[in-house]
């Protein structure tokens, strides 16, 4: 069994994932290029966000030092925050997003789907929810990945673009920290190693339907499971964390 | 979020006495006019315009709230704020829909928005400076949508009317969440009621302009109101307005910022309501021909969205071309 800090490191892991990719998701609240999809963005923001707040309730129970959701979603220092760096990354465009999105929700899904058999009950609870909000997030995100792969000169220059910028953040989703290492053995959370093969062939048949190519990458960028964040991380955390910062300790 | 006293309409119609005559008929009995009936040029164009300055409020209604999204305090009232932003999209999205039923297309009506010919509800160009705005917004702002978009469910055009309820009920659940929102700064600290009186200290009088002009002053009001399409008087409207606010606005515990507001028993035959100060029109009409804190932002904002989205929509048409050649290229195989 893992211990129970075990189990609060490996949640926050997730729960930061995604509170700060539904944060950057929701930057393009009313800021996307088709009203339609506009809506469809904060679909996928509301569900990360939605499942964040659960995995946080559930870290702070395991925690038992009596933190709440908000406490730990606005009340910690940039390097305790464990999500990595691929859902931090600032929304450059539209391809970068959907792209960005398709990496995270190919590895959640099925990650998602292996927490189904978790021995820890609420664990199976909020997988059971999850792995349907991401089946849509892969489908929502590989069509406009296709989309604009294989749509004007343009936007297949830009889509290749991104997957060159974003590929080297690829790796980290699979770094197994010590905390999720003990979770995995224990039987609680999925190991993310073991559903790399998946990841790769939904990455590749998207890919092929797109045009795009898998660009080598021989540096890999990792360190926020560690809580070393990019530049970026400190801005997202001055926006987040503005009001409690500035009144702390009050009812919202 | 809502549409305003129309502004600048012409509903002047050339058609034969007959015609209009038959027309009318349809209208004072009550019936409802769907896209493919015969109808003024005049009606028409009047409800384009009206149905697409809704349109663009909602669109641009979007700005202020979605301001405060990643600023939100609580993970309840991000995904709260977040969800609202996205049913005032939504909101758009029909009331487009509703628009492009009478000829009209939502590229069209959004260039008349960007170059200007199209306006959208003065509000909006007032910014969000706290968070105690938000909570104004919904209570305030939303809550005048209210009392001017359910005399709308009953307007003469089918699809706006189909339209209206739907999004009245939404509508109705933001404004008591915005409520909510100052109710809990209200039984805050010191500092959060501070901040929920000097919201509602900048959105009072903005709010009571979104009714529109003085009756005598609005030149439309007569033929929209044979049509169907107008109900009640922007004043009337207003009055009822202040009279279920200033009760809400005691609950919280924090003043309108109104020295001469006070109740008048002789009001609403003899019902009492509320008397109010002079609103300053000038600051009105000044906001709507452009020059508010935030008009060339918004608009900026709103023409920066779509041409930064052009090559997407490009490259989504091309697919679905390229896709559609594909399918058509092996049915012939």
């Amino acid at each position: 069994m893992a211990g129970s800090a075990d189990l609060f490191a490996a949640l926050i892991e997730l729960a930061d994932d995604q509170l700060i990719l539904g944060h950057r998701l929701s930057e393009w609240s009313g800021r996307a290029p088709i009203l339609e999809e506009d809506l469809a963005l904060s679909n996928l923001a509301l569900d990360l966000i939605g499942g964040s707040r659960n995995i946080y309730t559930y870290a702070g129970l395991v925690e038992g030092k009596g933190r709440d959701e908000d406490d730990l979603a606005y009340m910690r220092l940039e390097r305790e925050y464990l999500n990595c760096l691929l859902v931090e990354r600032g929304n450059d465009d539209f391809a970068q997003t959907m792209l960005r999105q398709l990496y995270f929700a190919a590895l959640m899904q099925p990650y998602w789907q292996a927490a189904l058999a978790s021995n820890d009950e609420t664990i199976r609870g909020i997988a059971g929810k999850a792995v349907k909000e991401m089946a849509y997030h892969v489908r929502h995100s590989a069509e406009w990945v296709i989309r604009l792969g294989d749509g004007t000169a343009q936007s297949a220059e830009k889509m290749q673009a991104a997957v060159v910028e974003m590929h080297p953040f690829t790796e980290e989703l699979f770094t197994m920290s010590e905390a999720a290492r003990a979770c995995a053995k224990a039987g609680s959370l999925p190991d993310r190693e073991s559903l790399r093969a998946e990841w790769s062939r939904t990455i590749a048949s998207v890919f092929e339907q797109a045009l795009l190519t898998v660009p080598e990458v021989r540096f890999p960028q990792s360190g926020g499971r560690q809580g070393r964040h990019g530049e970026e991380m400190g801005h997202i955390l001055a926006e987040l964390q503005y009001v409690q910062r500035t009144h702390p300790g009050l009812t919202w | 979020m809502y549409s305003q006293g129309l502004i600048g309409s012409d509903s002047s119609t050339d058609e034969t006495v007959e015609f209009l005559a038959a027309f009318q008929a349809r209208i004072d009995a009550e019936e409802k006019i769907e896209p493919n009936d015969a109808m003024p040029e005049g009606y028409r164009r009047t409800l384009i315009r009206q149905i697409g300055q809704h349109a663009h409020s909602e669109i641009i209604g979007m700005q202020p709230e979605g301001n405060w999204i990643t600023r939100a305090p609580s993970l309840r009232r991000k995904a709260a704020l977040l969800a609202k932003v996205q049913d005032e999209g939504g909101h758009g999205l029909y009331l487009y829909s509703a628009a492009e039923t009478l000829g009209v297309s939502r590229e069209d009506l959004t260039d008349q928005l960007l170059d200007g010919r199209a306006k959208y509800s003065s509000i909006f160009n007032y910014p969000t400076l706290s968070w105690a705005d938000i909570g104004t917004v919904g209570w305030l702002v939303d809550g005048a949508a209210i009392m001017n978009q359910i005399p709308l469910c009953r307007c003469s055009f089918g699809p706006y009317a189909r339209a209206m309820i739907r999004v009245c009920k939404e509508e109705s659940f933001h404004q008591r969440q915005g409520y909510e929102i100052l109710l809990t700064l209200c039984k805050g600290s010191a500092a959060q009621k501070e901040m929920a009186q000097e919201s509602l200290n900048r959105w009072w009088w903005p709010v009571l302009m979104m009714f529109g002009p003085s009756d005598g002053e609005s030149v439309h009001s007569d033929q929209n109101t044979k049509w169907g399409i107008k109900r009640f008087s922007n004043d009337a409207l207003r009055q009822k307005f202040i009279d279920a606010t200033i009760p809400q606005a005691k609950v919280l515990g924090i003043e309108v910022p109104d020295p001469d507001l006070k109740w008048d028993d002789s009001l609403n035959d003899g019902r009492g309501g509320y008397v109010h100060g002079p609103i300053d029109w000038d600051e009105f009409w000044r906001v709507v021909k452009g020059h508010g804190a935030m008009n060339r932002d918004r608009i900026r904002n709103y023409k920066k969205t779509v041409d930064d989205g052009a090559w997407v929509r490009e490259a989504a048409m091309a697919h679905a071309e390229k896709r559609a050649a594909r399918k058509l290229a092996m049915a012939a195989e």
